[in-house]
């Protein structure tokens, strides 16, 4: 898994004191989406905007559009397929990721 | 595809999550495995508590994956040390504000204080300085994320893990049908210590669960909930299930969602009519050695304790 | 230079005194023989509101040593105190304050380790924490147990120091002896110790993240920053007690001698037995033998240094262990030997084992060592067997 970190390699003298680490939530840089082997495509015509996939998405990787639907940011989606398992309305279908 | 939805399900259909922080206090990018119901409990338990807090962490799945060097996934204030002292550690935390603001070295921002820890930091290792935490009063809220064993470190077995599940240090084998012994009942031991709140939760009903944490972070004094964290790695199964499962958990009486306010419990889940046990069990590999007389041995020990629970909260 | 007034106290009531003038915020406290004096004094002076502070009766000595790291990671001045078993239950903790940096102060009543179970004296439990990173002293008397616990906030909440500090002092021997001091007025502690400021403290204003883990990729890079800052606070350390000499008149070094301006011959001590072995090297010299006192104050960071420089010129040097390294020998003359092993010339060193679990050194017992040390010297044989150099063991 690729690991983009925001600097090269820290050298011993560019540790903060004790190793504290000050960016809060720093590791947002992690891109997960490497992980997946399958991702999430939706069919809006069916979505009744419930937001279920919101708040049942382990990465808090899903989204509101300006239009009250939802979308999954692939930077960080692993596909482990519980938004498209929880749909009501069967909105969400988990497709093989592709080789890019 | 539309399948068979059951009332809370259709309960919560109707339900609009614009009514809750759009806020994560967990970053994305997270290295939780894939499905975690652990990492969605956290991400709701901290929507729910926001930024005013200090969080305590024990070594373990969480504290792993939030916090490789030199990056962090947390939004708050946040301690690490070692895998046990939890209490201990948030109990210093605690009473260094105290002292600080009583001295007049800093004023009082209502500044609250928050402890996180697996089953086995919580209910194994940790639990004699949880226990001193609560006997001394501190004023803090400890949530136990039980994904039911040491998972962290490979899946070996917890004082949290169920009777009959695999694991690698209680596994399947001629002589060895997994856990020996029944999970140890964590709520109950909080109860034990007259503490003002304790609770079970789980990520699939996330509004009880939200609803849990801020009201024991509001109580003054030690407030425990206890949360099932579903976790595909360790009980083997299939990562879009973990909502479901932790919902079965719940119907078939297995994790009752309770909570207990100044020792008068209250059923804040009722399930009418248990599911039987086998609906939880057969979606996860680490069940799927047990014989029909081991799960209805199970199945009659959860209805027996789920009696005994509806007494204590005085439901018919 | 300010006065004080002459008290008695025991070494326990001295180390409170201490914590109480330096206005300590959270005390974690679990009771283990002999540091009890310790703990109870700070309560009594708590319950009487002679200090302000959050007294957390902690379950055991793990949860002592971590409800003080997380005092102190949330901007509080901390103290604890253990002893023996007590120490080892915190071991692993103890690694914590010095790699997090944070400024804990610990006072340590040393006490010999089971098994057998003894409460009485010996350093057995200072030597197993060697290399935890804490800047580690020495005391010898009760005077000392009040001053270098004085100097300890200080020093480990300096900017540029930022480690824990322990002060050993001598179970029994100091814990619970009353001896006369000299104990300053509360406002010139209270000046002498600065406020309390970290640069990153728990706070929701400022949010960081303490503890994160460490793989092979950054762990080295991690413990060179330690080490690095650790070997860089002695100079901190002096500074912090050349500043305490010329404002209470008690001067403290890292190495301190005793009649070594012409010595030949010297004994090597820590701890309470030093105040002994000077008696006796009176009363050797008044035998007409050239022996001297030097006397480790500062053990972490070890003070090379200084060290080499106080027994340069001596031919033969005893060093006395109050602990036992089995299969290895005594702790000190290991480190000893190490220290000096390039500039060692002609130099003999000896090493004895002694008044171990609380066992008396008496003066008789340091003429016996010294004639033998001579003897060993001037013939060169000595038996490698560790066992043979423990004193006063019956057959």
């Amino acid at each position: 898994m690729e690991v983009k970190m925001a600097e090269k390699p820290k050298g011993w003298k560019d540790l903060k004191l004790g190793c504290v680490v000050t960016e809060p939530g720093s590791a947002s840089t992690s891109k997960t989406g490497e992980w997946r082997s399958e991702r999430p495509v939706r069919d809006n015509t069916k979505c009744i905007k419930c937001g279920a996939c919101y708040i049942y998405c382990p990465e808090a990787c899903i989204n509101e559009d300006e239009e009250g639907f939802f979308e999954s940011d692939l930077y960080y989606c692993k596909g482990c397929g519980i938004c498209a398992h929880e749909c009501p309305r069967g909105v969400i279908t988990m497709v093989e990721e592709e080789e890019e | 595809m539309e399948r068979e939805r059951s009332e809370a399900e259709r309960e919560e259909e109707s339900f609009v999550p614009r009514l809750i922080t759009t806020e994560e206090n967990f970053a994305s990018g997270h290295r939780a495995c894939i499905g975690c119901g652990e990492a969605l409990a956290v991400r709701h338990v901290f929507k729910a508590l926001g930024r005013n807090i200090i969080v305590t962490n024990a070594t373990g799945c969480i504290e792993i994956f939030s916090s490789l060097l030199p990056q962090t996934s947390w939004r708050v204030p946040w301690i690490h040390t070692l895998f046990e002292n939890v209490g201990a550690v948030m109990s210093g935390v605690e009473s260094a504000y105290k002292a600080r603001i009583r001295k007049g070295k800093i004023p009082d921002r209502g500044v609250k204080f928050v402890g996180i820890g697996g089953d086995g930091a919580t209910s194994d290792i940790g639990l004699q300085p949880l226990s001193g935490a609560m006997e001394r009063g501190h004023d803090f809220l400890y949530c136990c994320f039980d994904n039911e064993a040491y998972m962290n470190t490979g899946i070996q077995r917890s004082s949290s893990t169920p009777y009959g599940a695999w694991t690698t240090t209680a596994p399947v084998g001629k002589q060895s049908i997994g856990q020996i012994t029944w999970k140890k009942n964590m709520p109950e031991i909080a109860v034990a210590h007259k503490i003002p709140y304790v609770a079970t939760a789980c990520p699939s009903y996330p509004f009880d669960l939200m609803d849990k944490v801020k009201k024991g972070l509001e109580m003054k004094g030690p407030a425990y909930v206890h949360v099932l964290s579903v976790c595909p790695t360790g009980w083997r199964s299939s990562p879009d299930q973990t909502i479901e499962l932790g919902r079965l958990a719940v119907e078939t009486g297995i994790f009752p969602l309770y909570e207990v306010v100044n020792g008068e419990y209250r059923l804040t889940v009722e399930v009418p009519q248990l599911k039987p046990v086998k609906e939880y069990m057969k979606d996860q590999r680490r069940f799927r050695h047990l014989t029909d007389d081991v799960i209805e041995q199970i199945q009659a020990r959860v209805e027996k304790e789920y009696e005994e629970l509806k007494q204590k909260a005085g439901v018919e | 230079m300010t006065k004080g007034k002459i008290v008695g106290l025991e070494g326990s009531f001295a180390v409170a005194e201490a914590v109480r003038m330096a206005n300590a915020d959270v005390i974690s406290a679990y009771p283990i023989t002999p540091q009890t004096h310790i703990v109870e004094r700070l309560a009594e002076m708590i319950a009487d509101g002679e200090l302000d502070a959050e007294f957390i009766c902690v379950e055991s000595e793990h949860s002592a040593m971590s409800a003080c790291v997380g005092a102190s990671a949330a901007g509080a001045r901390v103290f604890t105190c253990s002893a023996g078993q007590g120490l080892e239950l915190m071991h692993e903790v103890l690694y914590i304050p010095s790699s997090m940096r944070l400024p804990v102060v610990a006072v340590a009543a040393n006490r010999a380790l089971s098994g057998p179970l003894s409460v009485w004296c010996d350093h057995s439990d200072a030597m197993s924490l060697r290399d935890i990173g804490w800047i580690q002293m020495f005391a010898e008397n009760n005077q000392q147990a009040f001053d270098l616990t004085v100097c300890a906030f200080k020093i480990a909440e300096a900017q540029d120091v930022l480690f824990p500090v322990m002060v050993h002092i001598d179970g029994f021997y100091l814990s619970h002896v009353i001896e006369d001091m000299v104990l300053p007025d509360d406002e010139d502690v209270a000046d002498f110790i600065p406020d309390y400021e970290h640069p990153f403290t728990l706070d929701p204003e400022n949010p960081v993240s303490m503890g994160c883990y460490g793989p092979p990729f950054i762990y080295p890079e991690a413990k060179k920053a330690q080490e690095v800052d650790f070997e860089r606070s002695k100079s901190k350390i002096l500074e912090t007690w050349k500043e305490f000499g010329e404002t209470f008149g008690r001067h403290y070094a890292p190495v301190e001698t005793y009649k070594m301006e012409d010595a030949s011959i010297a004994l090597l001590t820590m701890g309470s037995i030093s105040e002994m072995a000077m008696l006796a090297v009176d009363e050797l010299r008044a035998e007409g033998k050239t022996v001297g006192l030097v006397r480790l104050r500062l053990w972490r960071p070890f003070p090379f240094a200084e060290f080499r420089e106080a027994v340069k010129d001596l031919e033969l040097l005893v060093v006395l262990d109050r602990a036992l390294s089995f299969g290895m020998g005594g702790p000190v003359v290991s480190e000893v030997k190490s220290a000096l092993y390039d500039m060692r010339g002609d130099l003999k060193i000896v090493s004895f084992i002694v008044g171990i679990g609380g066992r008396d050194v008496t003066i008789k017992d340091y003429k016996n060592m010294v004639t033998r040390a001579l003897e060993e010297a001037k013939t060169g044989e000595w038996s490698e067997e560790i066992a043979a150099r423990m004193i006063g063991v019956r057959d």
